[in-house]
């Protein structure tokens, strides 16, 4: 098992280059806690719980585009990508390592905002943290693919943006859904279709993305 | 070791390599030169499997684990220690006795006492001189090192001629430079692009 | 084949029923189709690319997703034009097909800003290509996520569907299809006539220099 053995390697570099670096998690968190506040000012009166849950997904996915920006353009800044190309592991497995990695943040950040939502607008049940979940693993999965590829390019902190929003759209939909709706097995199941299509894509075609 | 034949690079409309041919045995050390932008960076990178040529056959005898490669800049990450960085491209190459030798490498590049710090606080000399324990961690059969005494201090050059000298008739070499003074004696090919 | 597109041009309209309406509904629809098939053959271009580095397939894959993208766009004024003789409003979020295409287009108007961005070369190509892949996936899935979206986005109550055809109809309806289709195909060939021969120049100028 090799290949998990290299996984994990480049998981634990990831986790420790972003946590030295310090302010990619302080940055996410900080994102996702200050949008909320700024929701508050921005949702009518009048809007129901059903709209909140709508923004909570906005903001997760700018501040997942936070944290996907921060784990890739250092690679490409130095090359030091092209090292980890070189070497004799599956391509693929640099792809998986940044995935569980920006998600472990994602979570984190999570795990302090989700508790502010609740307290400040709505209540989030069982599924709509499954919801949750899945969701971040998407955006993480798909994001990572579409970061790497950005980086390579110039005005990489605009593109990334443009690349994902459509592609998380879906995701969206199923997380809203799994929080609002009364048939949320639809949504949820909804998510892991997407996740399993989308990651198994993301994988297989990492490897066409960083080698020339 | 390595056989070009008709080797072109072209990036959209700019052409980088010019139809080249590259007979490389084994244990031989190729010496390329040409003013920058000559493509040395992009026939090393091309050789190193990094990038595909545009046109032309290209046969490499070694697969990536047996290759090593430095450019002039050290292709390490910067947050992490000397020790850490070395761990990582261990594992990930199947280093055996992987302490042991990461300890070796670093001694023998005076990066020893250095090791825990982070490459940040280096100086670019020694992220360099780290950059070229990276390559040879693995032991690699195939060395491509592109301009590799650009970015090392005194110390470092030293301490790659001995490696240098040492490596010459026992791995195959292929170094890039735009001053060949050092290595003119070592190598047994030569190659002049641009 | 200009006097046949030109021909079934003609043709459908007069056949077609009584309205802007309907007419519209024979334009929009086969523009809608032929973009989807656009779509289709960019990604199938990407994936012959990745498979074989071939880079014909690359500038194929590109056009496909250029056109694809231009009748996009079609599909969406011609989708909004109908809304508005059958509706009276500019836009519907109750139409699932004109959501969908709403979301390919940002989706495929990001393919443009990604080769823009990328130098050109294999790693653009590559790029490019796996984005395309992903574009065709993102198709059906978009469509199931709108579908599950009307649950909660409350949609006005506009019927959805199209206007019944009878057998004339019908006829006309797939004249026009094909009508669309052949102008597709020669807007793809003349696009990439028009390329390749731009690259073409630029390498003798090249080769001259």
């Amino acid at each position: 098992m090799t290949y998990l053995a290299d996984v994990a390697a480049l998981a634990r570099k990831d986790l420790r280059v972003a946590l030295r670096a310090r302010d990619t998690l302080p940055a996410m968190l900080l994102f996702v806690l200050a949008t909320l506040v700024v929701f508050h000012f921005a949702l009518p009166a009048r809007a129901d719980d059903a709209a909140a849950y709508g923004l909570l997904w906005v903001a997760i996915v700018f501040t997942v585009l936070l944290g996907l920006t921060r784990a890739w353009v250092p690679e490409h800044e130095h090359g030091v990508l092209d090292s980890l190309v070189l070497a004799p592991c599956d391509r693929s497995a640099i792809w998986l390592g940044k995935t569980l990695a920006t998600l472990a943040f994602l979570l984190a950040a999570q795990a302090v905002a989700l508790p502010v939502f609740v307290l400040l607008y709505a209540p989030l049940d069982g599924a709509a943290l499954a919801g949750t979940v899945l969701a971040d693993l998407g955006l993480c999965a798909v994001g990572s693919l579409l970061a790497a590829m950005a980086a390579a390019g110039r005005a990489r902190e605009l593109l990334l943006p443009l690349l994902l929003l459509p592609l998380a759209i879906p995701l969206v939909v199923g997380g809203v859904g799994a929080a609002i709706s009364p048939a949320e097995e639809r949504y949820l199941l909804f998510l892991v279709l997407y996740d399993g299509v989308f990651a198994v894509l993301s994988w297989a075609s990492f490897e066409y993305v960083v080698t020339e | 070791m390595i056989r070009a034949r008709g080797l072109e690079k072209r990036y959209g409309r700019k052409r980088v390599l010019h139809g080249l041919d590259v007979e490389l045995p084994r244990d031989g050390f190729l010496l390329v030169t040409g003013a920058n932008g000559s493509g040395k960076t992009t026939l090393l990178r091309v050789l190193a499997g990094l990038a595909a040529p545009t046109r032309g056959t290209l046969t490499v005898e070694v697969d990536r684990a047996r290759l090593g490669f430095l450019t002039h800049e050290p292709l390490v990450y910067r947050e992490l220690t000397a020790l850490e960085n070395l761990d990582l491209f261990g594992r990930l190459y199947r280093v055996p006795e992987r302490r042991e030798r990461i300890g070796r490498l670093l001694e023998r590049f005076g990066l020893w006492e250095a090791r825990s710090e982070r490459v940040s606080s280096y100086s670019r000399g020694m992220a360099q001189r780290l950059g070229l324990c990276r390559a040879l961690l693995h032991e690699p059969e195939l060395l491509l090192l592109d301009e590799p005494y650009a970015a090392l201090d005194e110390e470092g050059a030293r301490l790659l001629d001995r490696e240098l000298e040492a490596l010459a008739g026992a791995r195959t070499l292929v170094v890039a430079t735009h001053e060949p003074r050092r290595l003119e004696t070592l190598a047994t090919a030569r190659l002049a692009l641009g | 084949m200009g006097l046949g597109l030109a021909l079934a041009l003609l043709v459908a309209p007069e056949d077609a029923d009584q309205g802007i309406s309907q007419r519209i509904f024979y334009l929009h629809v086969p523009i809608a189709l032929t973009a989807y098939f656009c779509f289709g053959l960019g990604a199938w271009k990407a994936l012959l690319y990745l498979w074989r580095g071939d880079e014909r397939h690359d500038l194929e894959s590109y056009v496909a997703v250029h056109q694809g993208t231009i009748f996009g766009s079609l599909t969406l004024i011609t989708g909004s034009i109908w809304a508005k003789a059958s509706w009276g409003v500019w836009w519907t979020w109750s139409s699932n097909q004109l959501v969908l295409f709403l979301v390919l287009f940002l989706f495929y108007c990001a393919y443009f800003m990604l080769r823009f961005s990328l130098e050109e070369g294999a790693r653009r190509a590559r790029s490019s290509a796996v984005y395309a892949l992903f574009g065709v996936v993102l198709i059906p899935v978009s469509f199931l996520a709108i579908r599950l979206a009307e649950d909660f986005i409350h949609p006005t109550v506009f019927t959805r569907e199209g206007p019944q055809m009878s057998g004339t109809m019908f006829a006309a309806f797939c004249a026009m299809w094909l009508a669309v289709t052949l102008l597709a195909y020669v807007l793809y060939r003349v696009e990439l006539v028009g390329k390749r021969l731009s690259t073409q120049l630029r390498e003798l100028a090249e080769a001259l220099r």
